[in-house]
């Protein structure tokens, strides 16, 4: 009876070949195009950035410091320190099974739903370690959003209803919940769409439309950081394309940050990007200098294209 | 009766112009006529094995609404059954007919709660893994177990003074047949069905989902509550449907723990009490005294109660086919 917890992720060594979900090498344009915010990045890294230039302001969210989780007798992440800011958005990068996932998910205690595993280290939220916090409390100030999109078998409503009603208190009305639903369909863009049938089962809608509808779902409870895990593989370009341009609208509200399998998504959405191999951090910085001049040589090879 | 012919496979998505044909015409459609001798035979065996069901289910169906049609009068339903020698004489079975919906009505109603919450532990929770296992394995016994093994066995227990008050007593003597007794017995004959269709509805649904819920702040059992309990209805629902069918088709507990009557004979206490802890009868056990077999032998009233009996448990069965088919209509997500 394993259902509940996550079975331990199959990882495969990232160097028995190449990955071809992993996009690595864009057809090399012409590198003055590239809306004059990086300088041309050897992968061809050439695409229009939608965050552009430093973020206005930041705020130091989250401080990831030290941080070591193990599955039974094998370690998913070694020692990773980052932080995590709003105003910006975060983004980690690796092949599989380089412990970006893991990370993400112990930011918000969910590797404790699995039973093997451990961590060592500390994370903190806005000053206070994350294991002081009661986890309900924490997954409504750290929220995630899935590579799966996942609504729940309800109306577009209850979906973010079901997040605003606390645990334990009386069912409010429908009425006085209104307010804060439309506000969370807005901010995730999808208010416009789906205003007159609020009332239809979530599982009818497009794709895109389910992701947005997490998306609002994961907004919905207020959080302080936003985690997305690859909230893009199971989609289209095109919802892509919306949901990139809706994770660089969010970020001066709520810190991201987001996992990404896709390199370009990784350059055109993120202020910062953090490269993990084999568990350990390689490299931390700035979106442009690390796809344009990484400091690390396995940083270097692995945005090239070099391995997957 | 669909039997899957080569014949029958159709492309499925646009299809390319086929090429020049070559070699034998009639394009890519594979026939049996190119296979093997022992190979066709398989299939003709397949396909006379499939029909011979069809008509054996069919011949039953059909022999029994003929039956029951001609002997099956309104009035049985609402005339309790009286001693008689004649067919004429004896009545209808009125109580019988009260008794199956009665033990139906119970049974579920101790399976449904007991059996999604065991279920729901197996699924979710399951731990100590060793007594997971052993309620598994439990569970798989109750099914294998033949009916006829739990009506002794259930009047081993209800026989006990403890549990006097669920019977009556005479001189001393716990009865320890009742409405109480049979239906406690007969919950156990739909609780696997019910534990294994909530098990199913609930494996269905991807770990991301129940992530997603944990991941806005939600507990546990909120999640269970709120996300899976519901998501799992319509299987909760067909568990429920196949088990009171069940329940309401099964003679050896009936016959054994409901008394030897073909009336209900309530005993002491307040109204539905009385009852409850009195004994009866249900169509089942109606059907087998008033076969050639039984102590009453009045096969027409037989046919007639059999003919009532079949339809409601087609009923049942067709209620759980649209129960899946609705279920299966409603979006779900990928995994």
């Amino acid at each position: 009876m394993e259902s509940l917890t996550t079975p331990p992720p199959i990882r495969r060594l990232p160097l028995e070949g190449p990955e071809p979900a992993t996009q690595v090498v864009a057809p090399p344009r012409d590198p003055g195009n590239g809306n004059g915010a990086a300088s041309p990045a050897p992968g061809g890294f050439t695409a229009a950035r939608r965050s552009i230039g430093a973020p206005q302001f930041s705020i130091r969210r989250m401080e990831i410091d030290d941080v070591h989780v193990s599955y039974a007798e094998r370690e998913a992440v070694k020692g990773v320190s980052l932080p995590v800011r709003q105003g910006e958005v975060l983004a980690l990068i690796g092949p599989s099974g380089c412990g970006k996932t893991t990370l993400l998910r112990s930011l918000n205690r969910l590797t404790e739903l699995t039973r093997t595993a451990t961590m060592r280290g500390r994370i903190l939220l806005d000053d206070v370690d994350i294991r002081q916090i009661e986890p309900t409390a924490l997954r409504r100030r750290v929220t995630m959003v899935f590579q799966q999109p996942n609504p729940f078998p309800m109306s577009v409503f209850d979906n973010i209803a079901y997040v605003l009603r606390e645990q334990g208190s009386r069912r409010q009305r429908k009425r006085a919940l209104e307010p804060k639903v439309h506000s969370a369909l807005e901010r995730a863009g999808l208010f416009e769409e789906v205003k007159d049938n609020l009332n239809h089962p979530a599982l009818r809608l497009s794709g895109g439309q389910q992701q947005r509808l997490c998306i609002a779902r994961a907004l919905a409870a207020e959080p302080e950081v936003l985690l997305l895990d690859e909230p893009c593989s199971a989609l289209d370009p095109q919802s892509t394309q919306v949901i990139e341009d809706l994770i660089v609208k969010l970020r001066d509200d709520v810190a991201v940050v987001i996992v990404t399998h896709n390199l370009q998504q990784a350059y055109r959405i993120a202020d910062h990007v953090a490269f993990m191999y084999l568990g350990a951090l390689v490299e931390y910085n700035s979106a442009t200098s690390l796809f344009g001049s990484p400091r690390e040589p396995r940083t270097q090879e692995y945005v090239s294209g070099a391995f997957g | 009766m669909e039997l899957a012919t080569p014949q029958a496979q159709s492309p499925s998505g646009p299809v390319a112009p086929p090429p020049t044909p070559r070699g034998p015409a009639k394009g890519a459609v594979e026939g049996s006529a190119t296979w093997r001798l022992s190979d066709r035979i398989g299939l003709a065996i397949c396909w006379a094995l499939g029909l011979l069901f069809c008509a054996i289910a069919a011949g039953i169906v059909a022999y029994l609404f003929i039956q029951g049609i001609k002997f099956l009068r309104p009035s049985m339903l609402v005339t309790p059954a009286t001693s008689g020698f004649t067919e004429a004489q004896s009545g209808g079975f009125s109580d019988a007919f009260l008794g199956t919906l009665i033990v139906g009505a119970m049974g579920i109603s101790i399976a449904l709660p007991v059996g999604v919450g065991v279920a729901v532990w197996l699924v979710e929770y399951g731990r100590p893994a060793a007594l997971a296992r052993i309620t598994e394995s439990t569970i798989e016994a109750i099914a294998g177990i033949p009916s006829i093994v739990l009506a002794l066995f259930g009047t081993v227990i209800f026989s006990s003074t403890a549990l006097a008050f669920l019977s009556r007593t005479s001189e001393g003597v716990v009865f320890g047949r009742s409405f109480f007794a049979a239906s406690a017995m007969l919950s156990l004959v739909a609780l696997p069905l019910i534990v294994a269709s909530t098990r199913e509805g609930l494996n269905a649904i991807p770990q991301h989902v129940r992530e997603a819920s944990y991941g806005v702040g939600k507990t546990k059992i909120a999640t269970t509550r709120r996300i899976l309990l519901p998501t799992a209805r319509p299987q909760v629902a067909t568990g429920a449907v196949l088990g009171l069918g069940r329940i309401i088709g099964d003679t050896a507990i009936v016959l054994v723990l409901l008394g030897a009557t073909q009336n209900l004979e309530p005993t002491g206490g307040p109204f539905p009490i009385d009852y409850l802890r009195g004994a009866g009868t249900t169509l089942t056990n109606f059907v087998y005294e008033t076969s050639p077999t039984g102590n009453l032998n009045q096969p027409q009233k037989a046919y007639a109660a059999a003919f009532v009996l079949l339809l409601m448990v087609l009923g049942l069965n067709a209620a759980a086919d649209v129960i899946h088919r609705r279920a299966r209509k409603a979006g779900t997500w990928s995994h």
